[in-house]
């Protein structure tokens, strides 16, 4: 198995660990850390597909734009959080 | 740990559905032909003509410009919708005041703005940029929030937090002027604009990430 193939796999198994947390739990805080492992997983798997010689610069681009997205709803999703809690 | 069945057969079924969705998941990337290289041969041929001499910058800056653009804008909008869920600051959101931490911080500020600065320039030719930048100030302002030392006024934050979207697409539109298509920048500046971009981006991105990190809208006092 080449390096490409271990950490696309890698990524793929981060996608399900974090899939599983997400249904199975039922607290706010953990979904949105089981969806940032997904995020993770997916960037995995993006930057997996990208090795080659030169290596493709568009997945790495891709994964910077999609953690500044993921930040961004994480911290969404915090606020709204707290938001819930504060009000309930 | 005692749970009811109905809760042990639920996690049972997740975990099986899991690990099958992996399997799948697994089977598709392996059976997958090797195909030919995607776009790192194209991206390779117009590099030189992009301004950078970093591929990944000049992805991000020249040829999926537009792209960072609504980048920033999901940024501005995740900090319009945070300010309109209107939480109030609790009582006590900085530190106990602690003579290590202020210390630690007299000497940090500046080599981290330092260190932004260099992020900053040096992404036209290695990893680095404008979001890389901007995380590592948001950091420092972090810091530097929780020590009570940084409270930025309502208009200051809006006006910060807007700058860089709006030099973006003023840029933008200025190409669209000068060479008839929005962002495309002349092959000869094409440094210059994507550091005027950059340098804008990076302080609005990190008012950003702090104002988000806070997550109550500041006072106008």
């Amino acid at each position: 198995m080449s390096a490409e193939d271990f950490y696309a796999l890698l990524g793929i198994g981060l996608f399900a660990m974090g899939l599983y947390r997400l249904v199975a739990h039922i607290e706010a805080v953990h979904r949105i850390l089981s969806i940032n492992v997904m995020g993770v997983g997916v960037f995995m798997v993006l930057i997996a597909t990208a090795v080659g010689q030169p290596p493709d610069p568009v997945p790495h681009a891709m994964v910077l734009t999609g953690i500044v997205v993921a930040v961004s709803a994480t911290a969404f999703a915090l606020a709204l959080t707290l938001a819930t809690e504060r009000a309930s | 740990m005692s749970m009811t069945l109905i809760e042990r057969a639920r996690i049972v079924a997740t975990s099986i559905a899991a690990v099958a969705l992996a399997g799948l998941l697994a089977s598709a990337w392996l059976g997958t032909p090797e195909t030919g290289q995607g776009l790192a041969s194209l991206s390779a041929a117009a590099l030189p003509d992009s301004g950078v001499s970093n591929p990944v910058t000049a992805v991000l800056l020249n040829f999926r410009a537009f792209d960072t653009l609504l980048e920033i804008a999901v940024l501005l909008v995740t900090l319009v919708a945070v300010w309109a869920l209107g939480l109030r600051l609790p009582a006590a959101e900085t530190l106990p005041p602690s003579t290590v931490f202020n210390s630690l911080l007299r000497l940090a500020t500046p080599i981290v703005v330092v260190i932004a600065g260099y992020l900053l320039w040096i992404g036209a030719a290695a990893p680095g940029g404008a979001f890389q930048a901007g995380a590592v100030l948001a950091g420092v302002g972090v810091l530097l929030r929780l020590a009570g030392v940084l409270t930025l006024r309502r208009s200051v934050l809006r006006w910060l937090a807007v700058s860089g979207l709006l030099v973006f697409i003023a840029v933008g539109l200025a190409m669209l002027v000068h060479t008839g298509s929005l962002l495309n920048y002349p092959v000869a500046s094409a440094g210059a604009w994507i550091l005027l971009i950059e340098t804008a981006a990076t302080v609005s991105i990190a008012a950003i990430l702090c104002a988000l990190f806070v997550g109550a809208e500041p006072g106008e006092s």
